[in-house]
């Protein structure tokens, strides 16, 4: 009978494209929000992601995200650097400045000054230049977004100069950093130039990075970090999450995301739901003269169950790859707002789920009719 | 020739059956006490004016509806006394029906339409084809089979409804108002396909009716008012 079901679909072609189209719709609806959901998280600790040398984090008490620094004082390094089970501390300074680019626009920039020494903190992928260039005199690096806000059009090259807070700052290298959560443009350079580009005051210190001593337990060293110097430490897993947690809890992101995934369901399911019924009102004589030749209602169930999977599984596949194309590196390529965001697999299976959920509801709630429809209606002329 | 009454199998029979619908001021008594019986080998016609019970009775006959009280007896078989699921599998064993409206599935082709018990039933989509097929030729659709059944007459949706009727081979044919969406030629026509290939030995051809151009069909006749049969008539007798 499953051939019986697939032909009674796409005989009303009309309404098996609208089903398909539903399912379609609301894959790559729910697909693409959840996973830009993600992304946006992905950026609030893509900071924390891209210092790959250090696994400990200290900082003030009352900081809860890399976005929101509280300064310390400079002779905190030499704490921490004293605590046991501390291999090595420096400092790590982050703040915003405006940047004027070449069209004369201000640009927001994330500037991120490492250790003059050994300028741990900088991403380990560089497309042009190279880690040694930053000791050169009013070095910065920047990301390959940053580079085409500064100058569009323009293929990356280095040797160019910008002015930040009235300063002279010269392009050494592009480094490949993840996209940011604030700005577009992130700048890397040395701590005591990015002080200087920024004029924060007495007090720069940002966050102290740290690498735990071959051996030492990293949350246990933080602990001691922590009860020696009366800062906070963190494991930089811990400080991924903390900072997610706190876009989380302090934005309306999670609220509107989830608003537009929650209308995804509810828009899949009263496409599909009015369209699956309008299908089963139109061949409710049809199911009841099945019914009367004597098919089962379990059985009418699979057959329609069989005919949702049908439309769902395109539909599906339809949205998914709607999805990809969207997220596709091509895609980014084009725009760097797409940068960063990625269909990952885990929302490609949970969007499956929702999709299956879209479809099985819409299916069970449609069939009612057809469950208690009297096969004796046939009778009657 | 046909055989007469006693010397056939009594197929279908039901004694005192009583059914209504309804309660309390609402309730109507649509079958008071009727009796019925349909033979092997014969075309069993039931007649009366609208609303005098004729579709309920075949509907309890078919194992469709349950009646309140009564004997329903089906090849010896109590249908009272069968479940509802079992109900269901009896009938696609059993009983072929043709519709008034032909109840065709639009998007199936005639051949598709017709294999239908038979596939339900577990046999293979070609193997059931096959049958449907020849069946389908049988009653003149040589060229049809492949059609979509909404690109058929009326007279050949009504032959294809017969072949889907007849494809699995049932002891019982229930035929409710056969000629009712059908000119008269078609009527007569449909009502001859009938005779020449569902009435057979072991099977029993229930018609209901009230279209007077074919009562010379019938073999027997059941004519019923207010809920009973009230007289029967052996034509051929």
């Amino acid at each position: 009978m499953w051939t019986v079901a697939l032909r009674m679909l796409i005989g009303d072609r009309t309404k098996c494209v609208a089903l398909v189209l539903g399912v379609g719709f609301s894959t790559l609806l729910i697909c693409q929000q959840v996973s830009i959901f993600f992304g946006l998280l992905g950026r609030a600790s893509s900071v924390v992601n891209d210092v790959r040398e250090a696994d400990l984090w200290v900082m003030d008490p009352s900081v809860k995200t890399i976005d929101v620094p509280f300064p310390l004082r400079d002779t905190e390094l030499g704490r921490v650097r004293g605590v046991e089970g501390v291999a090595w501390a420096v400092p790590f300074f982050k703040s915003q400045a405006q940047v004027r680019t070449r069209g004369g626009d201000l640009e927001n920039a994330i500037i991120l000054g490492i250790d003059d020494a050994s300028l741990v903190g900088v991403p380990d992928q560089f497309l042009l230049g190279s880690i040694d260039d930053l000791t050169r005199p009013d070095a910065i690096a920047v990301n390959p977004a940053g580079y085409r806000l500064l100058f569009p059009g323009d293929e990356p090259s280095v040797g160019k100069t910008i002015e930040l807070n009235d300063r002279r700052a010269q392009i050494v290298a592009i480094v490949d950093a993840s996209p940011a959560f604030a700005a577009n443009l992130t700048i890397y350079t040395r701590y005591d130039l990015a002080t200087g580009f920024t004029n924060n005051g007495r007090n720069d210190l940002s966050f102290i990075l740290a690498k735990a001593a071959p051996g030492a337990d990293p949350a246990e060293v933080t602990a001691r970090i922590a009860e020696r110097t009366g800062l906070k430490a963190v494991t930089s897993a811990q400080f991924r999450w903390e900072s997610i947690l706190y876009i989380l809890q302090n934005t309306g992101i999670p609220v509107s995301f989830g608003t537009v995934v929650l209308l995804g369901v509810i828009i899949g399911i009263a496409i599909v739901g009015l369209t699956f019924n309008q299908f089963v009102i139109e061949n409710i004589k049809q199911y009841a003269a099945l019914k009367a030749i004597g098919i089962r209602n379990l059985r009418l169930l699979w057959m329609t169950l069989f005919q949702a999977t049908f439309v769902g599984s395109i539909g599906y596949a339809l949205g998914l790859a709607a999805a990809a194309v969207f997220f596709s590196p091509w895609v980014a390529q084009q725009s760097d707002a797409l940068r960063g965001f990625y269909l990952l697999p885990g929302v490609a299976v949970g969007t499956g789920i929702a999709a299956a959920f879209i479809v099985v509801a819409s299916t069970l709630v449609s069939m009612r009719r057809v469950l208690i429809v009297d096969p004796a209606t046939v009778f009657r002329g | 020739m046909q055989a007469t009454a006693t010397e056939t199998k009594t197929v279908v029979r039901c004694e005192g059956v009583e059914k209504s619908f309804g309660q309390g001021q609402a309730k109507v008594q649509v079958l008071r006490g009727t009796n019925f019986e349909a033979h092997a080998g014969e075309m069993t016609f039931l007649v009366g004016p609208s609303g005098c019970g004729k579709t309920t009775l075949i509907s309890i006959l078919g194992g469709i509806l349950t009646r309140d009280a009564g004997v329903v007896e089906v090849l010896g078989r109590s249908l009272p006394d069968v479940s509802r699921k079992q109900m269901a599998d009896f009938r696609l064993a059993h009983f072929g029906f043709i519709f008034q409206q032909f109840n065709l599935l639009p998007a199936l082709t005639a051949r598709e339409n017709a294999s239908i018990p038979l596939v339900a039933r577990g046999e293979s989509t070609k193997a059931a084809e096959a049958a449907a097929d020849d069946l389908l030729v049988k009653l003149g659709l040589d060229g049809h089979t492949r059609k979509m059944s909404s690109q058929l007459s009326g007279g050949q949706q009504q032959r294809v409804a017969i072949a889907r009727a007849l494809v699995h081979r049932p002891d019982v044919l229930i035929c409710d108002e056969p000629t009712a969406s059908l000119d008269a030629a078609s009527g007569h026509t449909v009502l001859e396909l009938l005779r020449d290939l569902a009435v057979e030995g072991d099977r029993a051809v229930i018609v209901v009716t009230h279209d007077s151009r074919i009562f010379e069909f019938a073999d027997a006749m059941h004519h019923m008012a207010d809920g009973v049969v009230e007289r029967t008539e052996r034509p051929n007798d």
